[in-house]
């Protein structure tokens, strides 16, 4: 079918939300981890914070990041009116 | 009204699995209350292990289906949240359980790479590919590629890598298997493995991925709580409160400052870890000597060695008051003597090796270790490349992929990706703080402790496998030092209920979760191999005429020939299981990642481009393992110091280059399969392309 305006409009904008939390993604994982030895010499609870991130604080963005994608994509689906219908 | 029975549904699946996990506590306790009685630890490890795999034949049997939807995709009713179970066990493989703790404590800050890189992987899976895919809805990932991108080339080159990947993924699993049965059962190894094989097998051969579904939701909650009750019990065991993936952070600092102690030469415990590597530097120095020797003397040095081994024999024994313990010693030393130079230059060469014992600690939280900043670089950069290639194949390996076809719609996809991370996440979050937790035990408490009075936990592993716990007196003070403890990697889950004094029954519950972790693994990748060849190869493109009857008799013989084939291989004990697990990445992220994502993303892609990028991606990587991989004995320079498990860094920017190419050199796909890009891309369009997928 023919696109209308607004289903392209709902494509642009899941491609912004997915390019940021793609961003933050790269943060936390590469960018984070490039500098590890020099993130360590700080210590936030007994942790060196490079440790840290890479144990166990880029999991919990993780998590948060797929969490808020889910939660976002859900109620743009609502708002451009392409949600799944009650029979599937 | 549907949304009210999946309700329902969620509701009925709820209590079938609070009974399931009550049920297993019972079991449990009953198992404790039979060691309390008696009951020797072979028995209780062989009910433990029984128990598990019959549990898992009855649901197995329970949902055996003849129905094609059900047999591929579970019949598209997974609520979210049991689909994240059934994932995180999915994913969670004997490497992950068993091994993931003992790389962390063998190599601190670096084995985090596996952390991050099967954890973050779930963020492209979740941005990229979950929610398109359910739009698709069809049974396989060749599936995809076939109807993307029209033709048989692409999904005969899907079907190909499907298997390449999932089939050394595999192995390393069914490796798994066998190691954990033949532990604790006392079977030979090759019988352990087609032990376990059964186990799986009655898993999938009944109902396929609805059995699998269901037992993998049971396995996991077996293997979370296996994980979870000795890491909470050490930690209160020595003081760092019920929550140690918060509280561990005190451990670390007390092993810091430990590793700081031990090496400094100037303080007690440091000069006596330092008299160890000194013996340690001596016979290496030695063995470097006698090597020198070798070389400029030939077969007669070996000869006039030999000589003077002979001759102390000889002294100690016409000695005034001969020394029983030092002549057998000085005669095993001759029996032992290496035959010829080929063999004297193998064994002095590993006697030269023992220099690493000699060592300092590296310290734990310390990243990317190395003798001077050059090699540090180098260390990072593989660190870096080893996390994009596990995670871009995170998002790449089919049997994966695959868990997401089965939920009922692309809301629930999404959210079903949340829950796998979030399963997943528990057992990741915990390893680091296991790895440390289990360092401060033998950093404070067992190093300075006295031979004669070693902790249980020690002299019975010692006893069981050298490999794993390797202990012993060098420098002859009576007392442990660091530099005389030898850990394999694998120890540290197996042995951490020991350590925090629990009872054999948690062990067995360990070796249960570990277990289950393999089984559900190995089932998932049998199945995707299976699928492949009986959806993709048999019914796609041989016979598409088939019968449903027939096609899953087809689809369950496969399953059987690829088990035995598997479990064949294995028991050959081929390579290293790091390596193995690590090239399935590689390669899964080279093939599968650049056309998948392309496919949904760029309109324009088209066939061409997905041969091109296949190909090359796979190609690539396949010959870097290949050229520089030692066990395939050409040892080719690196290219840029990176080492061959993260081929995939190469493999996955030649597979978009030969996507980009290969579209741009040909036209742009049909009307057709444009609407099948819209499709997939909003969850509902109005008229939907429908008629032309299935």
């Amino acid at each position: 079918m023919q696109l209308t305006q607004k289903h392209h409009e709902y494509w642009n904008r899941n491609l912004k939300v997915t390019g940021i939390l793609l961003a933050l993604w790269f943060l936390v994982t590469f960018v984070m981890g490039f500098f590890a030895r020099e993130l360590n010499g700080i210590t936030i609870l007994g942790f060196p914070l490079g440790f840290y991130m890479s144990a166990q604080g880029s999991l919990i963005i993780y998590v948060a990041i797929i969490w808020y994608y889910a939660h976002y994509m859900n109620n743009l689906d609502q708002e451009y009116g392409v949600h799944e219908g009650e029979e599937e | 009204m549907a949304s009210q029975s999946t309700a329902a549904f969620t509701k009925q699946l709820t209590k079938y699995y609070s009974f399931y996990t009550g049920g297993f506590i019972g079991f449990v306790i009953f198992v404790a209350i039979l060691e309390q009685m008696g009951v020797p630890n072979r028995i209780l490890g062989y009910i433990f292990l029984g128990f598990t795999i019959l549990l898992y034949a009855g649901i197995g049997f329970m949902s055996k289906t003849a129905e094609v939807s059900e047999y591929y995709v579970a019949g598209r009713r997974v609520p979210a949240f049991f689909n994240g179970m059934a994932t995180g066990a999915d994913w969670m493989s004997a490497a992950s359980f068993i091994g993931m703790a003992g790389t962390l404590y063998l190599s601190g800050y670096d084995g985090l790479a596996f952390v991050l890189g099967w954890t973050g992987g779930y963020c492209l899976v979740a941005l990229f590919l979950a929610p398109y895919l359910r739009k698709f809805g069809q049974f396989t990932i060749p599936d995809f590629l076939g109807a993307r991108f029209g033709g048989n080339i692409p999904r005969l080159i899907g079907v190909f890598a499907a298997i390449v990947c999932s089939f050394t993924y595999v192995i390393a699993q069914i490796y798994g298997v066998g190691l954990i049965t033949s532990r604790f059962t006392g079977l030979e190894f090759q019988v352990g493995v087609f032990v376990g094989l059964a186990g799986i097998m009655v898993c999938s051969f009944l109902g396929g991925m609805k059995a699998v579904t269901w037992t993998q939701v049971a396995q996991y909650i077996i293997l979370i709580v296996a994980y979870m009750i000795p890491v909470v019990w050490l930690s209160i065991h020595h003081g760092f409160g019920p929550v140690p993936q918060v509280a561990y952070g005190y451990a670390l600092q007390k092993v810091t400052d430990r590793e700081k102690v031990l090496n400094d030469k100037t303080t007690p415990d440091g000069a006596r870890e330092e008299s160890v590597r000194q013996i340690f530097r001596d016979r290496s120095a030695a063995a470097d000597a006698k090597l020198k020797g070798l070389e400029t003397g030939g077969a007669g040095f070996l000869v006039e060695e030999k000589k003077k081994l002979e001759d102390k024999v000889a002294a100690l024994k016409t000695a005034e008051a001969p020394d029983a313990k030092a002549i057998e010693a000085a005669e095993k030393a001759t029996k032992d003597f290496p035959v010829d130079a080929a063999k004297a230059k193998e064994q002095w060469t590993k006697d030269k090796g023992i220099s690493a014992r000699a060592a300092p600690i590296k310290p734990h939280a310390q990243p990317f270790a190395g003798k001077d900043e050059k090699a540090s670089d180098i260390a990072r950069k593989n660190f870096l490349a080893l996390i994009l290639c596990l995670m871009v194949g995170t998002a790449a390996l089919p049997h994966i992929l695959m868990r997401y076809y089965t939920t009922p719609s692309v809301k629930d996809a999404r959210k079903s990706v949340f829950w796998s991370l979030f399963f997943i996440f528990l057992l990741y979050f915990t390893a680091p703080c296991l790895a440390v937790l289990a360092k401060f035990d033998v950093y404070t408490i067992l190093v300075g402790s006295k031979f004669s009075e070693l902790p249980a936990w020690v002299s019975a592993w010692a006893t069981v496998d050298k490999t794993l716990m390797n202990i012993s007196d060098i420098n002859g003070d009576g007392i442990v030092q660091l530099a005389e403890i030898v850990i394999g990697g694998d120890l540290i889950v197996l042995a951490t209920p020991e350590i925090a004094g629990l009872p054999y029954v948690i062990t067995g519950l360990v070796a249960a979760g570990g277990l289950a972790a393999a089984l559900s693994t190995a089932d998932g990748l049998l199945l995707t191999i299976a699928n492949a060849m009986s959806h993709d190869l048999y019914y796609k493109m041989i016979d598409p005429h088939a019968s449903t009857t027939r096609r899953l008799a087809v689809s369950k013989g496969l399953l059987v020939v690829v088990a035995v084939v598997a479990a064949y291989v294995t028991s050959l004990k081929p390579g290293d299981i790091l390596f193995l697990v690590g090239a399935a990445f590689s390669l899964a992220a080279s093939s599968f990642f650049p056309a998948l994502v392309c496919g949904v993303f760029w309109r324009r892609a088209n066939k061409l481009g997905a041969i091109l990028g296949m190909v090359s991606g796979l190609g690539i990587c396949m010959y870097y393992m290949y050229m520089t991989y030692p066990f395939f004995g050409i040892k080719a320079p690196l290219w840029w110091d990176i080492q061959p498990i993260s081929a995939g860094i190469f493999g996955i920017p030649a597979g978009f280059i030969g996507v980009i190419i290969g579209t741009l050199i040909s036209a742009a796909p049909s009307k057709e399969v444009q609407d099948l890009v819209d499709h997939v891309r909003y969850p509902n369009l109005e008229t939907d392309y429908k008629a032309a997928v299935i």
